[in-house]
């Protein structure tokens, strides 16, 4: 605390230089843009925008790479919340509401929605960066191999969550999930899984390849048939007066929500490995389970794009707890600081905070301030860009399959991923068409890597300890999460059980 | 109007993703046309280069092979007058990347970064590598990141002979982290396991940064880590051999595998390579930029500061540093019969 005081004025007068400031400005805006293209994500429009940064100076290069980070993120729910494609992985969750509110006409609630929740969650993970950094790393150090299997197996049963309406569909979707997860060189052991000469598939299926094939193909060709058929599913959206105030309202009065979003998203991010888009997935399941409304999730309600919004945001400060004082970096974005931060001369580490206090300090606070101006910048920008979805299939559906191309070319810069594409889109436009949710599947392929690795390495610290049992069931936090499945996977039970009960005690009390 | 306006607004974002692809890309499908005329003058005398080179990294960016090229950008382009685009190719190990290499058009205006002993052990483990090590035509090796065994401080073992002692009367119990399988770190356990006469249990992760956390957390008993890493966490670890051939200047006080008896040099080298058949006079302007950086001071500090050994192999030397390693290591896994295994 004492050497944040002392570093304070320093750093304020580093942010609101105002060429720092517009710099700063000008990634977060970049970072918005490139986000919600879906394919770009926020990690390569760093690694693209790195070079221009090693002429400036390390605290205004840090702060305009700070402001893309946080810019990208959010951008993701843009693409999420307009045509159901998450711009980049951490926006998966944005979709289950956010779409749903745009066919309502209702899209600039979620944007507004998500630029408020992404602003506090930000503001909150940066925070928890600045203040409790030496604290939350020995939480990350915590988490071994069993706590990671177990992790995995807590996120997956949020499928119980997403396939309310058939929970053996949502099985099956998350089974596909894990089996597309396997192929390529496995994580440990290097054996070449399901390639059939592919020397691309060593690399296995990306998972944004899989995002843009699930989500987004199948939207595009149902606007087609929107076209063709001539019903029209999506409703124009019109322009309110005080949408923004009443969506603000509806949030700042559910402070709950928020902070528990942008608390699990700060957790989720210093667990390395874990990223966004499983902190989204998290929030939101939460979300659900707290809710007094359960059922009405999945229909379109702003409280689901702000679990979600507010979560991978302040997992942005998480991802960056292993990074300023391990020298670890816990997400891919903050792999691509890591370089920036050692071409600028700087080891990252806990030498950050001693040698270049100054800087790392400017860097910090600047991830707050840019929180701030990305959520101006969304909230005035929510009305024009919801109105994109205004524009005539007939141009919106040929222009969204031109950016599918792009989008899953350039993530490797590989021509197999545009085929692969195609044909998950094709496989999902058909699923969607049974009635299957593409959340499971994509949760499959997350996490799958993750419970495999846990898995294989806990077994193998079993065997040099002797037992299995002890490796698995005996560690604390271990515990905790196998208690945290548990009352997951039965929750649907529970809330039934609960609502019945409820049902009933609402009878007796209005009889009497 | 107003839908002339977004129609405007929306071709802007799909310029603006167009240019940031290219951007990606590294306009590396760029005067596809030019490159027939190109060659036919290389053929005479090398009037190379004429446009830009695409610099592909077989992994993710923000690795320590990304961070290098980012280092040697500028540098690059100051030395052979043109623009070098970095595009990333990540994914099974660099066996993507390389396999792309090596079918690439042997111009010189592809150039990959490349990894020693990946580019040996993908191709001997794997049974459809994509590529072959004698496809990998290197241009030069700048940069060494000598492996090292290290534990916690906290850590019973002091020296390296502690490590060995106790790994002798307790087969299998020491847990080692590291990054890979059929890696630099996995064919180090498995040289040093054969030299010493020792088991260990190797615990993969997939990358440094996990092992690295892993082992801090003390879920591993001891690690192996590149030279850069273990400078980085010097205070929290005792490092107690590294893979140099001689003693290392930024961590002068741990000794090298070789004082200690143990006939290995467990290292990951970088170097860049260009496709099989490209013309020996466009090779060795190449060849000419990167000495130039590897003779530059301030580059050379940078990197041993930051962990990193500085090395100079030119074309000649490289090729002899790869054979060399291929024969070292395919010995040693024909000795433990483990290609085999692998099939």
């Amino acid at each position: 605390m004492a050497e944040f005081l002392q570093y304070f004025a320093g750093a304020m007068g580093h942010i609101f230089n105002l060429s720092n400031f517009l710099l700063m400005t000008l990634g977060v805006a970049a970072g918005i843009v490139v986000g919600c293209l879906p394919g770009l994500t926020a990690t390569m429009a760093l690694a693209v925008l790195v070079p221009f940064t090693f002429t400036m100076d390390p605290a205004t290069g840090l702060m305009t790479l700070g402001g893309i980070y946080v810019g990208a993120i959010y951008g993701g729910c843009i693409s999420a919340i307009l045509i159901n494609t998450p711009g980049t992985p951490s926006a998966i969750a944005t979709t289950f509401d956010g779409y749903p509110l745009t066919k309502k006409g209702k899209g600039e609630h979620a944007l507004v929605a998500a630029a408020y929740s992404s602003g506090v969650g930000g503001v909150i993970g940066a925070i928890l960066l600045m203040f409790l950094a030496p604290l939350l790393v020995k939480v990350a150090l915590k988490f071994g191999p069993p706590e990671y299997f177990w992790l995995a197996t807590f996120g997956l049963t949020i499928i119980a969550t997403l396939s309310a309406k058939s929970l053996l569909k949502g099985v099956i979707g998350g089974t596909l999930g894990l089996l597309i997860a396997t192929i390529g060189l496995a994580p440990i052991g290097g054996e070449m899984r399901y390639t059939f000469g592919f020397y691309q598939l060593q690399a296995g299926i990306e998972l944004i390849v899989a995002l843009i094939g699930f989500f987004c193909v199948p939207e595009i060709l149902s606007m087609v048939e929107e076209v063709v058929t001539e019903k029209k599913e999506i409703q124009k959206f019109k322009s309110q007066k005080g949408v923004a105030r009443e969506v603000i309202v509806k949030l700042t009065k559910q402070p709950f929500l928020l902070i528990r979003s942008a608390i699990i998203g700060c957790f989720v991010g210093i667990v390395p490995g874990a990223g966004g888009n499983v902190a989204g997935l998290v929030s939101y399941n939460e979300a659900v389970r707290w809710s007094k409304e359960p059922e009405k999730f999945g229909t379109g309600v702003v409280e689901g794009v702000a679990a979600s919004e507010s979560s991978n945001n302040a997992e942005v400060g998480g991802s960056l707890v292993p990074l300023l004082t391990l020298g670890i970096p816990g997400a891919p974005p903050a792999a691509v600081l890591m370089g920036a931060l050692m071409l600028q001369g700087m080891r990252p580490g806990p030498d950050l905070f001693v040698q270049h206090g100054d800087i790392t300090y400017t860097f910090l606070i600047s991830l707050v301030i840019a929180n701030i101006v990305m959520f101006v910048l969304g909230f005035y920008g929510a009305k024009y860009v919801a109105r994109l979805i205004n524009l005539p299939a007939s141009f919106l559906a040929p222009m969204i399959a031109f950016m599918t191309i792009i989008g899953s070319y350039s993530i490797r810069n590989n021509m197999l991923d545009v085929f692969i594409m195609v044909g998950m889109g094709l496989l999902g436009y058909i699923l969607r068409k049974l009635d299957f949710h593409p959340g499971p599947i994509v949760l499959g392929m997350i996490l799958g890597p993750i419970a495999e690795k846990g898995l294989v390495q806990s077994m193998m610290l079993a065997r040099s300890q002797g037992s299995i049992l002890e490796v698995f069931f005996t560690r604390p936090i271990s515990i905790v999460l196998i208690i945290l499945c548990l009352i997951s996977a039965f929750w649907p039970m529970i809330s039934e059980w609960n609502k019945k009960r409820r049902g009933e005690s609402q009878g007796v009390s209005s009889n009497g | 109007m107003r839908k002339l306006k977004f129609v405007g607004l929306l071709a802007m974002v799909v310029l603006l993703s167009m240019a940031l692809v290219v951007g990606c890309t590294g306009g590396q499908k760029a005067d596809e046309g030019d490159k027939a005329k190109d060659q036919e003058q290389t053929a005479e005398k090398p009037d190379f280069p004429t446009k830009p080179i695409t610099y592909i990294i077989p992994f993710n960016p923000g690795g320590q092979s990304d961070v290098e090229a980012r280092r040697q950008q500028p540098l690059l382009e100051e030395a052979l007058g043109t623009k070098i685009n970095i595009t990333y190719k990540a994914g099974g190990g660099g066996a993507v990347g390389w396999t792309e290499l090596i079918h690439t058009k042997p111009d010189g205006y592809t150039i990959a970064g490349i990894n020693i002993p990946h580019i040996i052990l993908q191709p001997i483990a794997r049974e459809n590598a994509g590529y072959t090590t004698e496809q990998i035509n290197p241009v030069a090796i700048f940069q060494g990141t000598p492996i090292g065994l290290a534990v916690l401080k906290d850590s019973p073992f002091n020296t390296l002979e502690d490590f060995i002692n106790y790994a002798k009367e307790n087969p299998g119990k020491i847990t080692v982290g590291g990054s890979g399988t059929w890696s630099g770190h996995h064919i180090a356990l498995l040289q040093l396991q054969e030299l010493a006469g020792i088991e260990l249990t190797y615990v993969p992760s997939s990358g440094a940064a996990p092992s690295v956390t892993q082992f801090l957390g003390g879920h591993t008993d001891a690690l192996f880590a590149n030279s850069n890493d273990l400078v980085t966490h010097k205070d929290k670890i005792k490092i107690l051999a590294l893979g140099s051939e001689e003693r290392f200047e930024a961590l002068s006080d741990v000794p090298t595998f070789k004082e200690l008896g143990y006939e290995m040099t467990p290292s990951i080298d970088r170097g860049v390579a260009v496709p099989p058949g490209t013309p020996e006079e466009i090779k060795s302007i190449l060849e000419d930029a990167f000495i130039q950086i590897m003779e530059n001071e301030a580059v050379r500090e940078q990197m041993i500061e930051q962990g990193f050994v500085p090395l100079k192999m030119d074309a000649k030397a490289a090729q002899e540093h790869i054979n060399k390693k291929q024969k070292e290591y395919s010995q040693l896994l024909e000795d433990l019969g483990l290609p085999e295994e692998k099939k």
